[in-house]
């Protein structure tokens, strides 16, 4: 390694310590990122402790009489599959906080790639990259995805999962792109291209952790847009598959019968609600700080 | 200028080709075989050869897809195999029963969203500009169906004044019409509404902190007039740009709401079609969607570029 190196990482890193904190702080001090994350760990935690959490058993058919209406020992009523519904939107979150992080992580890393490859190499490679980039963004996230469920023939979290992370991956590229482009310009690079340091190296060494922040943000904000994603797929029948306790699952399955059982779909969709709307209060709050 | 609309519409062209590479690769390709596919696995041998070979499935890829590029040129769209009929028989009454409900939604939400903008901005920092900004984050978080179930649940089942469906009887005047469109349309406004809003909220914060408008109060115009001749003007341009990217994720809406309200539209087309492994009509529907949004991006584009004096007057670039 030579001392060139040495003298350009070494300030950084240790400027990105100092950048990391301060962000915290900035983040802990927004009460909207504070009641999102709470909420978000809730979540969390219902979803990998389910028996501890939920009072009845969340699958079970006839525990009690069908369709109750909320009172004290069922507050969210029984479904008409004599299931208790509070149990079981407590232990709806499972699927969902498995597939969409999965499915997220996975478009991030492939568009994070993408998006070296195409902001580094330039050229034909990026010219030809970025007009199928468009192509595939001009349909809508849903409709792609109800296109290669169907050509695929089956569906099931890993379909989804790999539906999902595929049609991220341009997106993010995009971002991550207009990143690399910016730093490709900068001494640092010009001086490992000097040392004579290969292209594989210089993207994945030198450019990817001075890209960190638009990688991390790009994460929090299509987290938020997978978890939308997902229980659109399963509401309309295309996700995860009943008797699952997953609560878009649920509303497929009663919606039809929400007058008058609204308790059967009203609960579940709150639960979605409640998630989403915490996902990008914490998104929103992380892309605040790191953007200003 | 002549020039950035030329190239601008070759690039839609080019981006279209490509669209109907993918979607093509993705239905022919990827489900291996076509006719095992659609026919399931306890299908006979004989039934799936059959299926394919009237598909053509059996050809080569590249054959398969000259064959339907030339009939997408002559505009065929290929036949539905669950109904029989031409694909776009189906898809041309389905679009414009979408594009009846879109622009309802339209009507409601562009308005709506450019004000809740204008007022967050003007109130930049203060209770009302945060509360706008939350209530527009939230519901634009919010998946279409769980935000139209709360609203079927509120004004159509607690309350009784709208319909649960947006299924009119046969032969319904506009009003009943518009009645039924309500709901499925302020279901995707309250979608768009975080979006669209944000935009404008931000240029206006931008606008009235410019040099600009300090000028003219400084010359001793009213604020109403600095906000109206000055502000208004430069805030609104981006709003264009975000309001055609927006009618593209209308159209993937469009899908869920039409499911939801049991709409006969493009989307619960798609949908129908996917449920029932019709692919032919499935890929021209997906097709006809790509079509929409890259022409309507193209319009607000030039639109775009005819209102903003910088492209107007400047170079291509």
């Amino acid at each position: 390694m030579s001392t060139a190196e040495v003298t350009t990482a070494a300030p950084t890193r240790s400027e990105a310590r100092i950048a990391r904190s301060e962000r915290i702080r900035l983040l802990l001090r927004s009460p909207t990122v504070i009641v999102g994350a709470i909420v978000v760990a809730f979540w969390v935690f219902c979803a990998l402790f389910p028996g501890l959490v939920a009072p009845h058993d969340p699958i079970f058919d006839n525990q009690f009489p069908t369709g109750l209406s909320p009172e004290w020992s069922h507050p969210f009523g029984t479904d008409t599959n004599g299931r208790d519904v509070f149990s079981r939107v407590l232990a709806g979150s499972r699927n969902i906080l498995l597939i969409a992080p999965a499915a997220t992580l996975l478009g991030t890393v492939l568009g994070t790639i993408l998006g070296l490859i195409t902001g580094y190499l330039r050229g034909v490679v990026d010219d030809v990259m970025s007009r199928f980039i468009d192509a595939v963004m001009s349909l809508p996230l849903i409709v792609t995805a109800i296109l290669i469920v169907t050509a695929v023939g089956k569906s099931g979290n890993w379909v989804v999962i790999l539906v999902i992370g595929l049609i991220f991956a341009p997106v993010v590229s995009r971002t991550v792109r207009a990143a690399v482009l910016q730093e490709a310009e900068l001494d640092y690079v010009q001086a490992a291209r000097l040392r004579g340091e290969r292209a594989p190296y210089i993207m994945a060494s030198e450019i990817l952790p001075n890209v960190m922040s638009p990688v991390v943000v790009e994460f929090t904000v299509r987290l938020g847009y997978a978890i939308f994603t997902v229980a659109s797929l399963t509401f309309i029948g295309f996700g995860v598959q009943p008797p699952s306790p997953d609560w878009a699952a649920q509303i497929n399955q009663y919606w039809t019968f929400v007058d008058p059982y609204w308790w059967m779909t009203f609960f579940p969709a709150l639960a979605i609600a409640s998630l989403v709307v915490a996902v990008n209060l914490v998104a929103d709050g992380i892309r605040e700080v790191y953007e200003r | 200028m002549a020039r950035y609309i030329l190239k601008r519409i070759g690039l839609a062209l080019i981006t279209l080709v490509l669209l109907s590479m993918i979607v093509f690769a993705v239905s022919t390709i990827l489900p291996g075989n076509v006719g095992r596919s659609v026919l399931g696995p306890f299908a006979t041998q004989e039934s799936v050869d059959a299926l394919n070979e009237q598909l053509g499935a059996n050809r080569s890829v590249f054959v398969q897809y000259q064959d339907w590029a030339s009939g997408l040129v002559q505009g065929d769209l290929g036949t539905s195999l669950t109904k029989n009929v031409p694909a776009w028989d189906l898809l041309g009454p389905a679009l414009s029963n979408s594009f009846k409900l879109a622009i309802v939604a339209f009507l409601i939400c562009v308005p709506l969203s450019i004000l809740g903008g204008i007022i967050a901005g003007l109130r930049y920092g203060k209770a009302t500009d945060k509360s706008i900004t939350i209530a527009g984050l939230s519901f634009s978080a919010m998946p279409e169906f769980v935000t139209g179930i709360f609203l079927i649940l509120v004004f159509a089942v607690w309350l009784g004044w709208l319909p649960v469906t947006a299924q009119w009887e046969q032969g319904a005047g506009v009003a009943t019409q518009f009645k039924y469109l309500l709901l499925p349309a302020f279901t995707l406004t309250l979608v768009l509404f975080g979006y669209i809003a944000r935009i404008t909220r931000a240029s206006m914060i931008e606008a009235l902190d410019s040099d600009y408008a300090r000028t003219a109060h400084l010359k001793g115009l009213p604020a109403s007039v600095v906000v109206r001749r000055h502000v208004l003007r430069n805030a609104l341009l981006p709003t264009i740009a975000v309001v055609a990217v927006q009618i593209g994720y209308l159209v993937g809406g469009l899908v869920v709401v039409e499911v939801l309200f049991n709409y006969q539209g493009i989307g619960s087309l798609i949908y129908e079609a996917a449920r029932q492994k019709d692919l032919p009509l499935l890929t021209a529907g997906v097709l006809v969607v790509g079509i929409v949004y890259l022409t309507v991006t193209l319009v607000a584009d030039l639109l775009y570029a005819v209102l903003n004096p910088r492209i107007r007057f400047g170079s291509t670039e």
